[in-house]
């Protein structure tokens, strides 16, 4: 059977005045910066919470942090992967951008899977949304909120990613495969980004 | 793709293990018992450094324009300005901490 190739949709009529590229971009960048506050806020409420708290536990005593270290390891990876995609896009080299973005999402689909063992090992310990043996009932609130919203988003991503990998394995247009696996590319970052941050002030801090 | 090429690829292997090493030292450093307040500083650096080299140099910020460098600013200066709403706050809520643990110490 011929390989069906699809013919991409036009590409943006004017030039977008920050990434002449193309507005998507653009976009992609306004969403992430709202996004950031969003998690700002979150980890901004997280810190008020807590400098308030008279026994808020130590957070790697009880939540643990080699699983974590490991998580935040692997997405590190998982960026380079996605960056190597985009270089395996420029080449031409359609393989290797299968197989990058593959890993990619593999990547992520792994740092799901370590979270809900986290997560299964917490609760199983005692720490719920609502309380915990060990101080503070906010510890486990503040905790299940700020992971878990980071968690939707690379559930997000793993879904986005999977549709741009469906997407550049048909379309043939080499210019229109790096605008979209760069957008998806820089939410990805993000995720990869504000994971630093949850790691330092959730499980380090 | 001229536009979206026009820069040379940063080394982005070196970039990773600039995290993978910067990482190792946040873990290492909230072991050996630092005073509290030169570990919370050298952790937040640290994860800003990590923050910034996944910015400037994976999502290519530094290559960018300096107005798209701005809108990225955009979350930091909001997270700075509830910062410094948040502060009073907490040293209210700090005082009040003393003063009612001063007015319980006769009783025992």
């Amino acid at each position: 059977m011929a390989e069906a190739v699809l013919t991409p949709p036009a590409l943006e009529p004017a030039e977008s005045p920050l990434t002449p590229e193309s507005w998507g971009k653009l976009g992609m960048w306004i969403f992430l910066a709202g996004d950031a506050v969003g998690f700002g806020v979150l980890l901004g409420a997280y810190g008020a919470v807590r400098a308030s708290s008279g026994d808020w536990p130590n957070p790697y005593e009880r939540l643990g942090i080699t699983l974590t270290a490991l998580m935040t390891f692997l997405l590190i990876c998982s960026s380079v992967t996605m960056v190597k995609a985009l270089e395996a896009i420029k080449r031409g080299d359609r393989p290797a951008v299968t197989r990058f973005l593959g890993l990619t999402i593999l990547g992520g689909l792994l740092f799901l899977g370590m979270q809900a063992y986290e997560w299964t090992h917490l609760i199983e310990s005692g720490l719920k949304i609502f309380g915990n043996p060990w101080g503070a009932s906010l510890f486990g609130t503040t905790f299940f909120l700020i992971t878990g919203f980071h968690g939707l988003h690379v559930t997000g991503g793993v879904i986005y990613l999977s549709v741009v990998l469906a997407a550049v394995s048909r379309i043939q247009d080499q210019r229109y495969n790096y605008m979209i696996a760069e957008i998806a590319g820089l939410y990805w970052h993000f995720v990869d980004l504000v994971w630093i941050m949850v790691f330092t002030f959730v499980y380090l801090l | 793709m001229a536009d979206a090429v026009a820069h040379k690829d940063p080394n982005y292997m070196a970039i990773f293990w600039w995290l993978a090493a910067l990482t190792v030292i946040e873990i290492a450093v909230i072991f050996p018992g630092f005073p509290k307040m030169i570990v919370g500083t050298l952790l937040v650096a640290l994860a800003v450094s990590k923050a910034s080299l996944v910015a400037m140099y994976f999502m290519h910020l530094r290559f960018e324009t300096r107005t798209l460098g701005y809108i990225a600013l955009i979350p930091l200066a909001i997270g700075t300005l509830l910062l410094l709403v948040l502060l009073p706050d907490n040293r209210a809520i700090d005082h009040r901490t003393a003063d009612s643990v001063k007015l319980e110490a006769p009783k025992h």
